[in-house]
């Protein structure tokens, strides 16, 4: 049953990385290309996340974890870019 | 028994979650109204797969595993924080002084308050950057 759980959240979660893809490609605005990518940050922690509970093993949390700390950085650096012009002062 | 039910909730919780908030991306129409949609149902739905894969590890592998709290904490804790920039990259684009309300006791809003970003340390001369 977990299987098939599993299965149905992948598939949510792949067709959310679709959107968000579709999003990326046809914003008008920039704020939109931003929350876009940093959705789609989130929904591939969330894919790598249901590929351990499918597998049934713990390797990929260090990924996860990793993949998450540069999703938010990577946003802030972006957003900061737009705001200021650089990013370290 | 009951656990699997559990995980199995929590699995299809998070997919409806994680689908609802970047379908909410594509569909809504004004632009702070979008950054509301991924900001809070995706991380919603990241939740749900962290709490699933917790009481996996905890009843089918058998060990407790305190990993996705800490991936968890982080997603709560900086998900407020990207909400506000992309804010901020929005009113410093697409927004004028004139086209917000008002600022309080403030002149403008801080976004367009260039003054106190620009504000550098005094130099004596002009020149004294360039030598």
């Amino acid at each position: 049953m977990i299987i098939y759980a599993a299965l149905f959240a992948f598939i949510c979660f792949a067709l959310a990385v679709l959107m968000n893809l579709w999003k990326i490609i046809s914003a008008d605005e920039i704020a939109d290309r931003i929350l876009a990518l940093d959705a789609m940050f989130i929904n591939a922690l969330a894919t790598m996340v249901l590929y351990g509970i499918a597998l049934g093993t713990e390797i990929f949390f260090e990924a996860a974890l990793i993949i998450a700390m540069l999703g938010f950085v990577s946003t802030v650096a972006y957003a900061r870019f737009i705001l200021r012009g650089n990013i370290i002062e | 028994m009951f656990s699997e039910y559990l995980i199995a909730g929590f699995l299809i919780m998070a997919g409806i979650f994680g689908f609802v908030g970047s379908f909410g991306l594509l569909k809504l129409d004004d632009p702070m109204s979008r950054l509301h949609a991924p900001t809070k149902a995706t991380t919603l739905g990241v939740g749900g797969v962290l709490l699933a894969s917790m009481v996996h590890g905890f009843t089918v592998e058998g060990h407790l595993s305190l990993h996705e709290v800490m991936i968890t904490l982080f997603l709560f804790l900086t998900a407020p924080v990207t909400a506000l920039f992309i804010a901020k990259v929005h009113i410093h684009r697409h927004q004028t002084p004139e086209s917000l309300p008002k600022a309080g006791d403030d002149i403008k809003w801080a976004t367009h308050d260039v003054s106190v970003e620009t504000a550098e340390p005094k130099t004596d001369g002009p020149d004294e950057r360039h030598g």
